[in-house]
């Protein structure tokens, strides 16, 4: 009774799939977060439509699944159920927690040797290197940043200083930090040199320190850590003496929330955070600002952040197909442009800025331009096997040096000893 | 009449069923399943889960940051129980009196129940932010320097101990409201006959028959000190350096950061040995000294 039942009911859902699939031949789905929200979420829905309007064969369904990490719970816990996306927008440091969860397929085995020239090799090469390891492509760029500094032109001419001049390097930000750096009477400070957001995820600006000094947190390997490389020691103890010995930087974490806001009600000169605070900046100072790129130290460099395209393993061949097509198609320059103008994530792609809409915008507003400069100085963001656990590690030491209950020496040491037992399985 | 007692067993099934079936499938399974968990090791793609004995509770007591956590919410819950309940009791005496805009008060101390923590944790952020919030603006005026108090590990774990008291006195206050407003009047009138005075009365009449719901309320508020983590994600994200991290809220970190559920589920058995260990103490010891009418 029951098979039989089942029988007749699957032959049912078979006919009436049939039925379906005439009309749309692949069905896909696609789970997008949104970390600074505004228009990403509206852009990208558009974007879908516009695609599926052009591509009748082709059905997609984009799901926003909230923040980032929402997006990459859900994500896993769906894969985990056996009912995964066909694609996915996660974090570029997902990468290897993915292959390690055995739940995404590289891009390369659905492209045309053709196509892996012109396509995947037409991005930046520092976004590429946290979408590829061992050799394949398991991440497309799409929504990517890195930090800069912004700096309030009025408070440095105040100070005296060169209104059109960011610090170029370590010792000029802390030289023109004591000169911004004012107090009132009683002693206290009223406004900051510099801000540095360390709350909750301090290895990612520090990235823009530790990369200047020489290092390189992670191997391309994601099994091996630097964190008490000598380099890595220093660009600790400069970020701790911005506030212990210079008195330029609030001390303890800082938030990122607030970051902004610090900066429009001149509680601080200088603040570090991300590209995707460019619009936000531009809508809501009320003075004059500059945007700059990181200050060097042996050389430039910063990391990139923000999120990649993931294909997963469990779907057919034709989803995979058509779910490739769709991310090539919404990362050609026209798409490309179109996002960042609407987002201010940076176009992933030099020949998206070769775009007559890109030109027009960084025509009208310079300092778009800054991040995309950046990108030939900048390095992956930290990302490891276990990188929940690692980064964590990491970011633990950090606060615990910020908040002067270590030393950064012996921080560092004991983050690298603990991210080399959690590693260890994977070398 | 053996029928009627068979039907009887009949109908007691059928009653409990509903609410029975929702336990199981929610509370009882999950909680087993969970203690089970705590003995494999985690899968991760083509590795499957093996059982690994006590591997797990052995890597639990080498975890720092478990140790760490676990004193963190053992002063969390020092702090929220006691002060959340005395704030909550003055309180409801406060509103319970005849005065004006009484109305008023009991919405306004009502009020942070209402609200999504999530949302009021946003506002409390500014509060606390050092500089230009709230709080460093206060102090500004009186020549005090700035405070960063989420972001130094002396203060994170305080200031959230301060939002969670806020969040949690106005809901235990509507308790004892309402069980003040059954204390009969003649009680107070026969007092004051005799010449007791307002201190003695609350002491000797008004808080013994308080005791149910003081108990109710206590139970409530252990609870809570485990479970009410939702303004550490919003504000400190258990940071800086596990200062401000409670047991629920590393739990969800081991278990959708890391991913490495079968820690989680180890966790887990801590945190609900605690509370069963706590809630049978509290009916045990409390119950005798509590009046049921």
């Amino acid at each position: 009774m029951f098979p039989k039942m089942f029988k007749i009911a699957s032959v049912a859902s078979l006919t009436s799939l049939a039925a379906v699939g005439s009309a749309f031949a692949v069905d896909l789905e696609f789970y997008f977060p949104v970390a600074v929200g505004g228009a990403a979420a509206t852009t990208i829905e558009k974007l879908t439509a516009d695609y599926v309007a052009a591509n009748p064969g082709v059905n997609i369904e984009a799901i926003y699944a909230g923040s980032y990490s929402d997006a990459g719970v859900k994500a896993l816990t769906a894969a985990r159920g056996g009912k995964p996306p066909q694609l996915s927008v996660l974090l570029s440091t997902q990468m290897f927690t993915l292959i390690d969860e055995d739940v995404i397929v590289p891009f390369d085995d659905f492209v045309s040797a053709e196509e892996q020239e012109s396509w995947i090799n037409g991005f930046y090469p520092s976004f590429m290197e946290n979408s590829q390891t061992g050799g394949k492509t398991y991440g497309i760029p799409f929504q990517r940043s890195t930090p800069v500094l912004y700096w309030n032109k009025e408070a440095f001419a105040e100070a005296g200083l060169n209104p059109d001049a960011a610090p170029a390097n370590w010792d000029e930000m802390v030289e023109f930090g004591k000169k911004l750096t004012k107090k009132d009477s009683s002693g206290n400070v009223t406004q900051w040199g510099v801000r540095i957001p360390s709350a909750g995820f301090p290895y990612w600006l520090f990235q823009g320190l530790s990369t200047p000094a020489g290092a390189i947190l992670a191997n391309s390997d994601g099994n091996k850590t630097n964190f008490n490389d000598p380099k890595v020691v220093e660009a600790l103890e400069y970020l701790v003496d911005l506030s212990a010995k210079h008195g330029v930087m609030q001390p303890g974490s800082i938030e990122w929330g607030p970051t902004p806001k610090a900066f429009f009600e001149g509680e601080t000169a200088m603040m570090w955070t991300t590209t995707g605070n460019l619009v936000n900046v531009r809508t809501n100072a009320p003075f004059d600002f500059g945007v700059a790129m990181l200050p060097a130290k042996e050389r430039r460099g910063a990391p990139t952040g923000g999120g990649n395209f993931y294909l997963f393993k469990d779907s057919t061949d034709e989803q995979k197909d058509a779910a490739v097509d769709f991310v090539q198609w919404i990362t050609s320059p026209e798409q490309a442009a179109v996002w960042s103008i609407a987002t201010g994530y940076v176009a992933p792609r030099p020949d998206a800025w070769e775009t007559d809409a890109m030109k027009a915008y960084a025509a009208d507003f310079p300092p778009a331009l800054v991040a995309r400069d950046q990108l030939e100085f900048a390095v992956a963001e930290l990302s490891t096997y276990e990188n929940g656990k690692v980064t964590q590690t990491f970011n633990d030491a950090l606060a615990s040096a910020i908040a002067g209950e270590k030393s950064a020496q012996e921080a560092l040491d004991q983050a690298q000893a603990a991210a080399d037992r959690i590693l260890k399985p994977y070398r | 009449m053996r029928n009627s007692t068979r039907h009887q067993w009949i109908y007691a099934w059928l009653l409990l069923s509903p609410a029975m079936i929702f336990l199981i499938t929610f509370t009882h399974y999950p909680a087993v399943q969970t203690v089970i968990s705590s003995f494999f090791s985690t899968a991760r793609g083509r590795r499957k889960s093996v059982f690994i004995g006590w591997d797990n509770y052995t890597t639990l007591m080498a975890d720092e940051v478990f140790w760490k956590v676990l004193v963190n919410n053992f002063w969390y819950a020092v702090w929220t129980i006691p002060l959340s309940i005395i704030l909550s009791l003055a309180m409801a005496l406060w509103v319970n009196e005849k005065l004006r805009g009484r109305g008023f008060l009991r919405m306004a101390y009502f009020t942070p129940t209402v609200l999504p923590l999530i949302a009021v944790a946003n506002i409390w952020l500014f509060f606390y932010t050092p500089g230009f919030g709230l709080i460093d603006q206060i102090r500004g005026v009186f020549g005090y320097p700035e405070q960063n108090w989420m972001g130094s590990p002396d203060t994170a774990l305080y200031s959230m101990i301060a939002v969670a008291i806020w969040k949690e006195a106005g809901f235990f206050m509507i308790f004892y409201l309402a069980a003040l407003q059954t204390i009969p009047p003649s009680l107070r009138e026969a007092a004051s006959i005799e010449g007791a005075g307002k201190f003695y009365y609350f002491r000797r009449v008004a808080f013994p028959l308080l005791m149910p719901t003081t108990l109710f309320v206590s139970v409530n508020a252990v609870i809570n000190s485990f479970r009410l983590v939702d303004h550490i994600f919003v504000m400190t994200e258990g940071g800086p350096n596990n200062a401000s991290s409670l047991l629920l809220f590393y739990i969800y970190e081991v278990a959708f950061d890391y991913w490495d559920t079968a820690y989680a589920a180890t966790l887990t058995v801590v945190m609900l040995a605690i509370l069963t260990t706590v809630a049978i103490g509290q009916f045990f010891f409390l119950d005798k000294k509590v009046h049921y009418k």
